[in-house]
């Protein structure tokens, strides 16, 4: 066990690298720098420039830029944003409650739904219902998520009236941040109505960006049990004389949930650029909506420092999920 | 111990069994129209090649033949159950209870993904007595007294093992646990030995009768191994492609067989062809699907088979208990009977043989 985790942690060296290589490279690729964002449109007289690049050290040559900021990283300092002066790493941890909020319920969404859609899929198989499921999930895996969100903000908000339109939480609660969910939050305040509100400014978000995962999770739940009980074992559960429904959720579904675990993890790498786009279109002041800005504005050390910190946090959801595998799968010990 | 006569009503009481797959307008019959009977405390041997409807009559009699195949028969009962009316829930009360089966492959028969402990215990929590239904501890224990009756080594530890731990043998020895855990009435072992080494073969089999005898139940030995069922049962059933072609007492069956499959079975035994270059075969192989011959099933396959024989199926001809499905029953030399001979003469491409 221990020995493998150390296997993991010496491969995520190189990835990390790659990583920061490529974020480094695909900023600096774009047209523009920090200074002429700043400017804005009248523009700046060049010698004031020539301080300002000077300043940000972006004067230098983009070999020693990359090494100068290797240096950095490796120190733990992420540098600081150029356009709020606020260390990198800080305003991340500040956002980053609000992208996990999100996230984590999409995910919800995406497994209480999947999962048992996959289930049911699979033991209907081939009837109204299986066809049903599998239409409706490549339906909404094909959809892509800034037309689905404007769908259901259209549909659920303007024309019902159900939920919000866009935020975290209605601007008449103003409740204190303590762990930065807004859902603990808000209970914490005790304002009456906040998590109401809070909740309701969440569904909407999550359907969106869990529709993806959810699809994924629904098709790779069906073909995995399909696989799963055509196997002996669950000849010899029926032979036990056990009740249908225990056949199914217990000696299938173990076995069947193995690859679909495996599945769930890789989705959370997607849900964290989903979140981009979801956040950015609902307003949903997270660490999408901060990147996209840190984008826009060229703010070169919020870019790199964010990419870096949500592949690190993809990897090491993705080695905690390899180290699930091993318990959900006995034949699989990592020693 | 072989003679049961004096039972009124036998154990398991199958006629014209039927199972169909495929569609409606052209089905498949992979059991067409077998009887069986098994009276209690008694070892029945179903013998026949792979594809002859062997485990497909054992799954029938479970319960597990699933959609698309179909299950019908003129009459199929079980210790005063009537299989055929029971609902869903009433026939799983029985299942894993009072009829229980073992499998092929027991190491792809345990689930992977459970100890067991668990899988040993889960058929007490639905079956067991009272108090075991009721007690963690009192399943335990139970399982713990299973495992010593299957003679596992290190029972205490095995419980916790999963089945990924176990070898072959020692798994197929759970599977027998799991399956008299109830203290079932019949016992349908599919093949049980057939994926274990030859060592390990004759020790579950001596594992099965010793069993048998002590628990007082029926054993149905399913298998395609001639020397298995000599040694262990009382009365053979013969299959083939779905049929019913002989059955009778051992030893007599083996000794005299009545059907010319079960004269070539025998033949094909390598202890019967020590002074042979080659090992005897019978040529081709169990029609399928869509080359059912249309008179007799073994016309094609057989030394012995005429015109009638290719035109029309022969229905199962002799005395309650010593039948054969054959027009032209052998006698105690081995010979075919009915005037065969004469029918040979006539056939045309009998004279060509």
């Amino acid at each position: 066990m221990f020995a493998f985790i150390l296997r993991r942690i010496a491969l995520i060296v190189p990835t990390f690298l790659g990583v920061t290589l490529l974020a480094f490279a695909l900023i600096h690729l774009i047209p523009g720098d920090p200074v002429e964002n700043l400017s804005g449109e009248r523009g700046m007289d060049s010698e004031r420039r020539a301080r300002l690049l000077h300043e940000f050290g972006l004067d230098q040559s983009l070999t020693v830029q990359y090494f100068k900021y290797i240096g950095q990283v490796v120190r733990g300092d992420l540098g600081t944003s150029l356009t709020t002066h606020e260390p990198v790493l800080r305003e991340f941890a500040t956002l980053f409650p609000a992208t996990v909020e999100l996230a984590f319920f999409a995910m919800v969404f995406a497994v209480c739904i999947g999962l048992p859609a996959g289930i049911i899929a699979a033991i209907k198989r081939n009837t109204v219902a299986d066809y049903a499921v599998m239409g409706i999930s490549l339906t909404g895996y094909s959809m892509p998520i800034f037309w689905w969100a404007l769908l259901l903000i259209l549909f659920f908000s303007v024309q019902l009236g159900w939920t919000p339109v866009s935020g975290r939480i209605d601007v008449l609660y103003d409740v204190p941040t303590t762990t930065g969910f807004m859902l603990l939050d808000t209970l914490r305040s005790g304002e009456p109505g906040a998590f109401r509100s809070a909740v309701s400014h969440l569904i909407l978000p999550s359907i969106a960006l869990g529709t993806i995962p959810l699809a994924v999770i629904a098709r790779m739940t069906r073909s995995s049990m399909l696989e799963v009980l055509r196997e002996d074992y669950v000849r010899t559960a029926r032979a036990k004389g056990l009740p249908y429904w225990q056949v199914v959720l217990v000696h299938a579904l173990r076995n069947a949930l193995i690859p679909v675990v495996t599945v769930i993890g890789l989705q959370v790498g997607l849900l964290l650029s989903g979140a981009i786009l979801t956040e950015t279109i609902f307003s949903w002041p997270g660490v999408g909506n901060w990147l996209i800005h840190g984008v826009q504005s060229r703010d070169y050390p919020v870019v790199q420092g964010g990419i870096l910190l949500i592949a690190t946090i993809v990897i090491t959801v993705n080695l905690l999920v390899d180290l699930l595998y091993g318990v959900i799968n006995p034949r699989i010990g990592h020693g | 111990m072989r003679s049961h006569e004096g039972q009124a009503v036998p154990l398991l009481e199958i006629e014209g069994l039927t199972v169909a797959f495929g569609s409606v307008a052209r089905p498949f019959l992979a059991v067409d129209g077998v009887d069986l009977t098994v009276d209690a405390g008694e070892i029945v041997g179903c013998v026949g090649e792979s594809g002859s409807g062997k485990s497909v009559t054992a799954l029938a009699v479970m319960g597990l033949i699933d959609f698309p195949g179909r299950v019908s028969a003129r009459r199929m009962r079980f210790g005063g159950h009537d299989l055929l009316a029971l609902s869903d829930r009433a026939r799983r009360a029985i299942v894993g209870k009072e009829i229980a089966m073992i499998f092929q492959d027991p190491l792809a028969s345990l689930n992977p993904c459970f100890t067991v402990a668990f899988q040993l215990t889960e058929t007490l929590r639905i079956h067991g007595t009272v108090q075991e239904r009721a007690s963690r501890r009192a399943r335990r224990a139970r399982a713990l007294e299973l495992l010593r009756q299957v003679e596992i080594p290190d029972p205490a530890t095995r419980l916790e093992a999963y089945p990924h731990q176990l070898s072959g043998g020692m798994a197929q020895r759970v599977m027998i646990a799991m399956a008299i855990a109830c203290n079932p009435k019949l016992l349908i072992a599919d093949e049980p030995s057939t994926a274990l080494d030859v060592t390990v073969q004759a020790q579950i089999l001596q594992l099965l009768v010793r069993l048998q005898r002590e628990h007082g139940m029926a054993l149905l030995l399913i298998t395609h191994d001639l020397a298995v069922v000599a040694e262990t049962a009382h009365r053979v059933v013969v299959m083939y492609a779905g049929e019913q072609v002989e059955t009778g007492p051992l030893p007599a069956i083996f000794e005299t067989p009545r059907n010319p499959y079960t004269q070539a079975l025998l033949a094909a035994l390598p202890e019967h062809n020590l002074d042979q270059a080659r090992l005897r075969a019978i040529p081709g192989v169990v029609p399928g699907q869509h080359d059912r011959p249309l008179g007799c099933l073994l016309s094609p396959r057989c030394v012995y088979a005429v015109q009638r024989c290719r035109d029309t199926q022969p229905a199962l001809y002799g005395p309650p208990g010593r039948q054969s499905r054959c027009f032209f029953p052998l006698d105690d030399a081995g010979r075919p009977t009915n005037d065969w001979e004469r029918e040979a003469a006539a056939t045309v491409d009998s004279l060509a043989r």
